[in-house]
């Protein structure tokens, strides 16, 4: 059984994070409180300590004056957003958000398109025949036919009924295949994490094993 | 090279790379230089690859090493510590059994911006496209054109379930996920959020919003104050239930199963992002009774949330709620645009998959233009 003092902590905020799978109790609720408190304190250092101080103060104390040309961007940003706590002035604070949502929704697009949509493409366009090569013909007709008929599937302003429904409904059968694997697998990936916990418990705390 | 290690390695054929050559890397800002030689220099004898620059100020005063210790199964090497405009020349080295053996330099070589990064001219051709049908779906539908849009189920049951919430006298928990405010799905799902919020100010109905990024707790209260304004009620404007939690992925996954077992809501929306927590949320909700509506893009948590909730937005149902919850024109001329835009990937496939099945079933070298089109190979 260990004798450092931290193993017992953790051991037991283990165990009260665990009996919440019973029902809700005094202990969970000690161990949620803790955490919860203890990661959003964190959180204020890290942020204080990697991006407000090195990104901001440091950069401003230290920079160019390019550098800080560019600074005071961000840092008129942070103002307006925390004009928040202004009743009056709480509306400048939706340019800060408005700049934000832009940006992330601008990038998202462009992103999206070169990360996903654009490769999906390329790599549907296959050839359905390979000479001599059965299971890789089969393999193309799937992808071609999954990505076909799973595109249809979020076609939203037609109606999805004859032929085009049935294409559509083939594409959602692909995606709960797709679903069900992608379950599987995740379980898997779960079930190791659950196995590091109990190895900690039997190994580290009680030395069982 | 000194005469001896020359010497040396001629004896143990140690060869010097052949055929070396320095050029600027295409499509970048000017910061890497690409270096290349030939694989059939590397004869079994060299053991490890050294490069080595000289740039023009340091000409006849030695030289930087680039890279020590490449794999001998390396044959290119790109060097981004290079500056936009300056001459660089580069030799490399490869190296036997202690001895080496250099190839002659090579060079100058100006690294150079380019404004233009030609392989993603495939990704500007749909944007325009895509920002012409915006434009043409828009005018039109100005102009009165009815747009259908096909039923939704996990949209059509958030007024049920808000409505359920209000009767069984309970609040409705709205969980934004782990997303920020940059991410799409977010995004979509505060637009949702602003529809629950309009629905529970009508029916009276408390709303609590959990938050894990300062950011998106802004605008998720922004959201929710506007839809209470839209209700005609901002008196019921609560901005302490919309409120950061922490930033912690499991914190966050506790402290709002917490907030499930002890304000017992009647319904729960799990939109936006989501990772490892999902489940665990999903489940308490389940426990509770909860009616849960679910919606995310994240393809690996799909699957857990159609096993354990009621509804599930499918990845761009979730952008579609927008459009649909609020039928504004220009959010649906974004439907139609987005549809016809399927409509054209769909051909480009249909065709692209045709010619290529033609062109390995005649055997021909013949170029498949789509394809090279997509990788930014026409303009090479």
């Amino acid at each position: 059984m260990a004798t450092t003092i931290w193993v017992w902590v953790a051991a037991f905020f283990t165990l009260a994070i665990l009996s919440f799978l019973y029902k809700d109790n005094p202990f969970y609720r000690i161990a949620e409180s803790v955490y919860v408190g203890s990661s959003a304190a964190y959180m204020l250092l890290f942020l204080w300590s990697f991006d407000v101080k090195p990104k901001m103060i440091d950069a401003w104390v230290k920079g160019s004056t390019t550098d800080r040309l560019i600074l005071i961007i961000p840092i008129t940003l942070s103002i307006f957003m925390l004009m928040r706590f202004i009743p009056k002035l709480r509306w400048i604070s939706r340019w800060a958000i408005a700049f934000t949502v832009g940006m992330g929704a601008g990038l998202g697009v462009a992103g999206l398109l070169q990360g996903f949509v654009v490769p999906q493409i390329k790599g549907t366009i296959v050839p359905l025949w390979i000479a001599n090569n059965f299971k890789q013909t089969i393999n193309n007709w799937i992808i071609v036919l999954g990505t076909l008929t799973t595109i249809s599937y979020f076609f939203f302003s037609r109606k999805h009924t004859g032929v085009f429904g049935k294409f559509s409904r083939t594409g959602v059968m692909f995606i709960m295949i797709a679903f069900g694997a992608t379950f599987g697998f995740t379980i898997m990936a779960r079930v190791s994490l659950l196995i590091g916990r109990l190895y900690f418990l039997l190994h580290d705390w009680l030395g069982l094993i | 090279m000194g005469l001896f290690p020359f010497i040396f390695a001629l004896i143990v054929g140690l060869t010097g790379p052949r055929n070396v050559k320095v050029l600027d890397k295409p499509n970048d800002d000017g910061s890497a230089v690409i270096i290349e030689w030939d694989s059939a220099s590397v004869t079994p004898a060299v053991k490890m690859i050294s490069i080595y620059k000289i740039p023009e100020e340091m000409w006849g005063h030695g030289s930087i090493k680039v890279v020590d210790l490449l794999s001998r199964n390396t044959f290119r090497y790109v060097d981004t510590q290079v500056k936009p405009g300056k001459r660089y020349y580069y030799y490399v080295r490869f190296w036997g059994e202690g001895d080496y053996i250099d190839s002659k330099i090579v060079g100058p070589v100006v690294p150079k911006a380019e404004w233009f990064h030609k392989e993603r001219l495939p990704m500007l051709v749909v944007l325009l496209i895509y920002g012409g049908l915006l434009a043409y779906f828009l005018k039109r539908i100005r102009k009165g054109e009815e747009v259908y849009i096909r039923p939704i189920a996990g949209l059509q049951a958030i007024d049920d379930a808000v409505g359920r919430s209000t009767e069984m006298g309970q609040p409705v928990l709205f969980i934004l996920g782990l997303g920020y405010i940059n991410d799409i799905a977010t995004l979509a799902a505060l637009s949702i959020l602003q529809r629950v919020a309009k629905k529970t100010a009508e029916y009276e109905s408390e709303l609590i919003v959990p938050c894990f990024d300062p950011v998106v707790m802004t605008a998720a209260q922004e959201m929710v104050r506007s839809g209470c304004f839209e209700a005609g009620r901002p008196d019921l404007y609560n901005q302490k239930k919309v409120f950061f939690l922490t930033n912690d992925q499991f914190g966050y996954a506790a402290g709002v199963d917490g907030i499930m077992m002890r304000e017992r809501p009647g319904a729960i929306f799990l939109m936006g992002l989501f990772f490892a927590e999902s489940l665990i949320l999903a489940e308490t909700g389940h426990s509770v009774g909860a009616i849960q509506i679910s919606g995310t893009t994240s393809i690996t948590q799909l699957p857990f949330f159609i096993a354990a909730t009621d509804y599930t937005l499918i990845g761009e149902e979730m952008y579609a709620a927008s459009a649909y919850l609020s039928k504004d024109l220009h959010q649906l001329s974004t439907i139609k645009a987005e549809d016809m835009m399927k409509g054209i990937i769909l051909a480009t496939i249909t065709i692209g998959v045709v010619l290529e099945t033609i062109l390995t079933l005649l055997g021909k070298p013949i170029p498949n233009y789509i394809k090279q089109f997509l990788e930014g190979g026409l303009w090479k």
